[in-house]
Formats: C-alpha cells, sequence, structure tokens
C-alpha cells in the first residue's frame, strides 16, 4: 500500500517534468517524433533507476560516513556521468539492438536535470533504499508518460495551422501548460 | 579588442538572450519564477557560476585533454555551483529554501555547459567573463521578468528582494482577486509559452 502511494505521487502528482519541472529540455527537445519521444522515455527509466540506487548507496554510505555531506553536488554528477558512459560502453558491447534504440540519447541523459534531480529528491525526503529505488523507477515511469503523451499531442499540431509568432516551441509551451493542468487533477488522491 | 568586447557581452543581453532566443535551461525557468524575488536570486547565482566556470574553463583550455574535456567542465561547474550554495546559505537563508533543488541543479543547466564548451574553451580569459557576464546577466533579467509576469498576475504583488511586496493590488484595489493559475506550475508553461510568442514578433536584428 505504500508503495502504491509512492507510485501515485510520483507519477500523477509530482509527476517531475509537469509538477516540479524537472528534464525540461529533453522534454520539448525530443517529443517532436513519437520515435525520438520513446527512445527517450527509455533510455530515462533505464538510467534513472541506476542512478538513484547508486546515488543513494553513495550518500549513505560514503557521503554520511565521512561527514562530507557538502561534496553531495560533485558526486553526484560525477557519478551520473560516468554511470551514462558504462551504460553506453555495456550497452554497445553486449545489447547493441537496444544500443541501437536509445542511441544518442544516452550521452544527453548526463545533462538531464530530472535523473539528478530524482537523485536530489531522494535523499532529500530521506527514503529509504527500497523507497529510492520505487521512486527512482516511479519517477521515470512518470517522465516517460507526460513526454510520450506531449509527443502525441505536438505530432497533431504540426498538421494544424499555427499562428507565426506561436509556432515550434511556443506552442509546445502552451501545450505542455494543458497537459500540466489536466495532471493537477490528481491533487489529492493520495 | 574593446569593441568586441563589447560585442560578447551585448549578444547575451538581445541577440543570444538566454531563455528566449536559445531555448536552453528552462527547468529554472519554469520552476523558480513564482515571485520576481527567487528569480533574479536564481539568475544571480547561475551569473555567478556562470562567470568563474567560464573564466576557469577558459584559463585551461590548453591544459585540459579534449576527450575528457566535458568530464573536466563539469567537475568545475560543480565546484562552483557547491561554492553559491554555501553562499546563498550564509547569505541568504530565505532565498536558499525557496530554491530547494535547483541550487544543485544548476550543474546539468545546459546553458552553464553550452558557453564553457561553445565559447570559453576557445577564447582569452577576458572574453569568456565578458561572455559569461552577458549571458548571465540577461538570463537574470529574462528570469527576474517571467517572475514579474507570473507574481503580478497570479498573486497581485511585487516582490523584488526581502520577502515583502513592493506593489500590492490590494492596496489600489480592494476587491482584487489574482488569477492564480499563474503562480501554479501549468501557469509557468503557458506564461513562458506567451512571452515566447511575444518575442517571436520583435526581430532579433
Amino acid at each position: 500500500m505504500e508503495y502504491f502511494e509512492l507510485a501515485i505521487g510520483c507519477i500523477f502528482i509530482n509527476n517531475i517534468l509537469l509538477a516540479q519541472f524537472l528534464g525540461n529540455c529533453p522534454f520539448l527537445g525530443t517529443s517532436k517524433k513519437m520515435e525520438t519521444a520513446v527512445g527517450m522515455s527509455m533510455a530515462v527509466v533505464f538510467v534513472m533507476v541506476m542512478a538513484g540506487i547508486f546515488t543513494w548507496t553513495v550518500d549513505t554510505y560514503l557521503l554520511k560516513g565521512l561527514g562530507v555531506e557538502y561534496l553531495r553536488t560533485v558526486s553526484f554528477i560525477l557519478v551520473i556521468a560516468s554511470l551514462v558512459q558504462f551504460v553506453e560502453m555495456f550497452l554497445k558491447k553486449s545489447i547493441p539492438g537496444l544500443y541501437a534504440g536509445l542511441g544518442i540519447f544516452l550521452p544527453l541523459i548526463t545533462t538531464n536535470c530530472a535523473v539528478m534531480g530524482a537523485c536530489l529528491l531522494n535523499i532529500s525526503k530521506e527514503y529509504s533504499f527500497m523507497q529510492a529505488l520505487a521512486a527512482s523507477f516511479f519517477y521515470a515511469i512518470g517522465f516517460g508518460l507526460a513526454l510520450i503523451l506531449f509527443a502525441g499531442v505536438r505530432e497533431r499540431i504540426n498538421l494544424a495551422r499555427v499562428p507565426k509568432a506561436l509556432q515550434d516551441t511556443s506552442i509546445g509551451l502552451v501545450t505542455a501548460g494543458m497537459i500540466a493542468l489536466t495532471f493537477t487533477a490528481f491533487k489529492g488522491m493520495v | 579588442m574593446a569593441q568586441s568586447l563589447a560585442k560578447e557581452f551585448t549578444k547575451g543581453l538581445w541577440a543570444e538572450l538566454p531563455p528566449f532566443r536559445l531555448v536552453l535551461g528552462l527547468c529554472p525557468v519554469l520552476a523558480v519564477t513564482k515571485t520576481v524575488e527567487n528569480g533574479l536570486g536564481m539568475g544571480i547565482a547561475t551569473t555567478f557560476v556562470l562567470v568563474f566556470s567560464n573564466l576557469l574553463v577558459s584559463m585551461l583550455r590548453n591544459v585540459i585533454p579534449t576527450k575528457v574535456r566535458i568530464a573536466c567542465y563539469i567537475v568545475i561547474i560543480a565546484t562552483f555551483v557547491t561554492i553559491v550554495e554555501f553562499l546563498a546559505q550564509a547569505f541568504a537563508y530565505p532565498l536558499f529554501l525557496a530554491l530547494g533543488i535547483f541550487i544543485p541543479l544548476i550543474v546539468v543547466n545546459c546553458i552553464v555547459l553550452g558557453r564553457a564548451e561553445a565559447f570559453a574553451s576557445k577564447n582569452t580569459p577576458v572574453m569568456a567573463i565578458a561572455d559569461g557576464l552577458g549571458i548571465g546577466i540577461g538570463f537574470t533579467l529574462s528570469l527576474g521578468a517571467i517572475g514579474l509576469v507570473r507574481e503580478f498576475l497570479g498573486a497581485g504583488t511585487i516582490t523584488i528582494w526581502g520577502g515583502t511586496p513592493v506593489f500590492d493590488m490590494t492596496s489600489v484595489f480592494a476587491n482584487f482577486q489574482p488569477f492564480g493559475f499563474m503562480i501554479e506550475a501549468p501557469g509557468a508553461f503557458v506564461a513562458l509559452g506567451l512571452m515566447l510568442a511575444v518575442m517571436n514578433l520583435i526581430p532579433s536584428k
């Protein structure tokens, strides 16, 4: 039950893209086509869960153990950057099919603030290991859900006649606002 | 020299104004602009990181090996972000609480890494400072402007510094009802989208 509440909270109420505003660059950048949106979502699920596990471990045993919490920012970004690099090398070598699918999205994830943001949120909410693992996964699912929904809407907008000044990013942001509005309907569920 | 220096400085203020012209670093733009105060505070923190990381990257541009440059830039940026975190905690504690995780997240702000990679790694330290300062001030003013629109429409107040509003609509119209949507999450997207549309109406050159 506790994990069910966590799931609803992370996917819908505190959706990482639409309520916490994390990861908006890839949200706008990779949502023009459904294919890229799906690829990015998969890459995020993969990396965010791994990053959640590693940063939680580093924070609990290394940083808190040694009493050097002020190195959190530096160590987290290094953990995430090297993790992405390793995942990329591993996939290239052992699962070429998945690597070809995720392709260019993997390196981009290093500077995706949703990943680092989710790790920092886990720490600031003082989650246990299992909670941090579950929360990272659910945040990533929420990211994918919002991104894929948005990509679907955006493909339709391409067919519509949009005023010149509003074209591209501008109408994209207004649309994102409307999707965010639908997500606020989940507020108060848990 | 002086002329090109001025050019690098002013391009950040209009031609390459960060959130509008280069659509980068949107997360803090959307998240912390509920009030003018938070927007300006975030802008100043980012400017600090931008100027010093640009300076250091530029000074070390002949030392850093090309293959590991991104990792080096990230460490340099993360160092200055940690310094900003401490400074904010010491001298602007309410702001530190209001900005929350968005201060450590300056590390992954595309603008900072983008300037290090695209400009500071190829130019002299003086030019890099001018570039960082220009982009940083442009970013600060943009955040302030978005904060102004959202706070004024959404809460009917304008708060520049210190938590007390300098202007309050209820003092002018006693029955004023703010348009609360604007300071909610969806309002951030809509406000930025519409402001971008207004900017698109004005030619960049």
